[in-house]
């Protein structure tokens, strides 16, 4: 083996400058040698904590070794065992505090790009699918299994978000017979709605979707479930069990005077527009997305960064992040803040909006804020702040994008029977097996454990399709 | 894909399309919306449940063309089909026997409240419609709202009917004269307001069908949020008919107006760069 490199190999990116005014990839990912390179560095260590890392346990050490026997199909075949939607997982994972965190080669310098390599497997795989035939295609035998041992059962998945397209593909190797309903358009939930085009292109979430409708899987769009049949009607009308992955997208405001006043969206509908809508390719697209010249986001997670990294692509001249703690405790991942800041991104750490004042006709022109101190740790851990008496100061913006999180939809919990909901209106589910109060349905995701992330909601729904087969083949006879 | 049925223009510029929509037709309710997106690269607007047949599948939409999407639909007849319909949304109208009751509708809100006229005649109470139009040539959906009404008034902005201008004062006259126990209103923005503002002195409960803009329709974005008595909320999941006295007016019509700049560019329908048609 060669000598141990203890650098990663670098992903190319697009230009600050020149990726501030378009909407394509940020991340170019590697090409085959980067790849191979990197792929070098991997030990294959024999313990593997890479895959405990992992919340779906994608054999990380296997996949890598055939990446470096530039045996792509096997790679790909290995990676797809595990993961149903690794073009997405290899860009959109927080892999820094997961299976990378745990790397081996951590210790001593920088863990495997683990991530990127994922990304690389799954943008061959999708380039070459026409190419290796069934060898490591998505209708291969191998992960197809006959549905006869299930007795083509029926299962219901309620979201085509990120849990429910994850279990609706185990669901359908297994053989059952999968109905996806999805309330919008499109499928793919928030991976489609909410991460925008530079961070996650809406062509690989397409691509994912459609192998996972290669499996068998129906998909049904326009079909808001609760309005249209409830979950006890979708039992009664023949399915044997429901999934239901309807995610966080109940937007949360400040509470604050003037916060209705035009300008002033909701992250959720700003990025709907732009990134569901294409509101960006306005007036090609018919949805359009106002965006002013100065533009505060409140808020400091990933979906803030989004936010604020759009509204500069849109042509703001200055975008400032609003954010009441410091840096150290933006929930946003490093790598997008990094990001956001090579942008032009303006933060402004440590301030909180009081208010908004409009311009005499309806329109906010400035956001009130105050300037924060941190005290003591709180709940969660992190410093409390506190306002600093007589640092109130005016903003001047012309559109605020508030971030500050989603809470459950209330539509599932409130039209279904004997289901179970905790404080925030999530759905109480066990944490194994996504089992909830009500017989035959199983929730994951989101909607069970408030706002986080793709891949942990991609483990909830990995769980649950495991126990709904236990359940349908009649292993499992018990309910919470 | 949705196709459409049947297309009838029952006005200048206003269209009813009966549209294939079985698992919409089943669960529809009086005063819920549906979502529609024209083709790949449309936009996603709210457009009131106008009738349903259960047993056909099918429901029915009415719509003004004002703007970009309503010109698309325009555009379309029969047996062309619009990509994308959602719904039922909304939370139907809570209907029960008021005893009189009194529907003011103008604009496509003559037709898009037949089935609140309908379920509330037949739940018993006595109901009064007043149509309005700008004129003889403008005015439809009289008939069909005659046949559930006990009585209809009919206004022109002409000198063509009984009675001529707005519907607020052949309204405050009918309030003088009679009690009633329940006002609705589907109609422009504008009128709807200005109905709440007539009916108040005689404390008559009013409920008017709102339109803000909306984008997923669902309760995700908020776009269409408004204020009733003083509290913030979403109109597509938690109305979107309320009560017309505790509605924030102003801020209803301010962010209406949002996009009228560059969605209606059709400035019949604008009173000073308003577009609250």
């Amino acid at each position: 083996m060669a000598k141990l490199n203890l650098n990663r190999v670098p992903m190319p990116r697009q230009d600050p400058i020149v990726r501030g005014k378009n909407f394509k990839e940020v991340a170019l990912g590697y090409g085959k040698e980067e790849a191979q390179k990197e792929a070098n560095r991997c030990i294959q260590c024999p313990r593997h904590p890479c895959k405990g890392g992992c919340p779906v346990g994608v054999d990380i050490p296997e996949f890598i070794k055939a990446l470096r026997e530039d045996n792509m199909p096997e790679a790909a075949r290995i990676l797809k065992g595990k993961n149903s939607l690794p073009g997405i997982c290899g860009r959109v994972c927080p892999q820094e505090t997961q299976c990378e965190n745990v790397c081996t080669l951590g210790k001593k310098g920088a863990p495997i790009a683990i991530g990127r390599l994922e990304r690389y497997v799954a943008d061959w795989e999708r380039t070459n699918k026409g190419n290796v035939g069934s060898k490591g295609s998505a209708s291969s035998q191998k992960t197809s299994p006959s549905s006869s041992k299930t007795g083509a059962k029926r299962v219901a998945v309620v979201g085509s978000g990120p849990a429910g397209l994850t279990a609706a593909a185990d669901l359908a190797k297994l053989g059952y017979s999968v109905t996806i309903f999805e309330a919008l358009h499109v499928a793919g939930g928030v991976l489609m709605y909410g991460i925008p085009e530079f961070r996650l292109p809406k062509e690989i979430v397409q691509a994912e979707v459609d192998y996972i409708k290669s499996l068998g899987a129906e998909l049904k769009l326009d079909s808001v479930v609760g309005k249209i049949d409830t979950v006890d009607e979708l039992l009664s009308n023949g399915y044997d069990a429901v999934f239901i992955g309807t995610g966080a997208g109940l937007p949360m405001f400040l509470d604050l005077p003037g916060e209705n006043l035009c300008g002033i969206y909701s992250a959720n509908e700003f990025l709907t527009r732009t990134v569901l809508m294409k509101g960006y390719l306005y007036p090609e697209y018919d949805t359009p997305v106002e965006i002013g010249k100065q533009v505060a986001i409140v808020g400091g997670g990933n979906v803030a960064m989004d936010a604020a990294r759009c509204s500069l692509r849109l042509g703001a001249d200055k975008v400032y992040v609003v954010y009441r703690r410091s840096e150290a405790e933006m929930p946003a991942r490093r790598e997008e803040i990094e990001n956001a800041k090579e942008e032009g991104i303006i933060f402004k750490f440590l301030t909180n909006p009081l208010g908004f004042l409009a311009n005499g006709h309806g329109w906010v022109n400035a956001m009130e804020c105050i300037q924060m101190e941190l005290g003591e740790p709180d709940k969660s851990g992190r410093c409390r702040p506190i306002p600093k008496e007589g640092s109130e100061f005016l903003l001047p913006v012309d559109t605020v994008i508030v971030a500050l999180g989603n809470n459950p939809n209330p539509l599932i919990p409130k039209t279904s029977i004997g289901l179970e909901t905790g404080k925030r209106g999530t759905i109480t589910a066990d944490e194994d097996t996504g089992k909830t109060k009500k017989p035959k349905v199983w929730a994951g995701g989101d909607i069970v454990t408030g706002a986080a992330t793709v891949i942990s909601a991609m483990g909830a729904g990995r769980k649950a399709a495991a126990s709904i087969d236990k359940f349908l083949r009649g292993e499992d006879k018990s309910w919470i | 894909m949705y196709r459409i049925l049947l297309r009838e223009d029952l006005a200048p510029n206003i269209h009813r399309f009966k549209i294939d929509a079985p698992t919409i037709a089943r669960k529809a309710e009086p005063g819920q919306f549906v979502i529609v997106r024209v083709d790949d690269k449309g936009e996603r607007i709210p457009l009131t449940i106008a009738d349903w047949d259960r047993d056909v599948g099918s429901i029915t939409i009415v719509f003004n063309q004002v703007g970009k999407t309503t010109n698309k639909l325009a555009a379309l007849k029969a047996g062309d089909s619009i990509e994308n319909v959602a719904g039922p949304l909304g939370l139907p109208v809570a209907i029960e026997n008021f005893g009189n009751v009194a529907c003011v509708v103008g604009g496509y809100g003559a037709a898009t409240i037949l089935p609140i006229v309908r379920a509330l005649k037949e739940a018993g109470n006595i109901v009064t419609s007043i149509i309005r139009a700008p004129s003889k040539e403008t005015l439809f959906g009289e008939a069909r709202l005659g046949e559930y009404s006990d009585k209809i008034m009919v206004v022109t902005g002409d000198t063509s009917n009984e009675y001529h201008g707005f519907v607020f004062e052949p309204l405050r006259e009918l309030l003088k004269k009679e009690k009633f126990d329940l006002v609705i209103t589907m109609a422009p923005t504008c009128v709807m307001r200005l109905v709440s503002l007539t009916t108040k002195p005689f404390k008559v409960k009013t409920i008017a069908s709102l339109n803000p803009i909306m984008v997923d329709g669902t309760g995700m974005c908020g776009c269409c949020r408004v204020i009733i008595d003083g509290v913030t909320k979403f109109a597509c999941v938690d109305g979107p008919v309320f009560d017309a006295q505790e509605v924030a007016w102003d801020m209803l019509m301010t962010r209406r107006c949002t996009y009228s700049g560059e969605t209606s560019p059709e400035l019949r329908y604008q009173c000073y760069k308003c577009a609250q048609w």
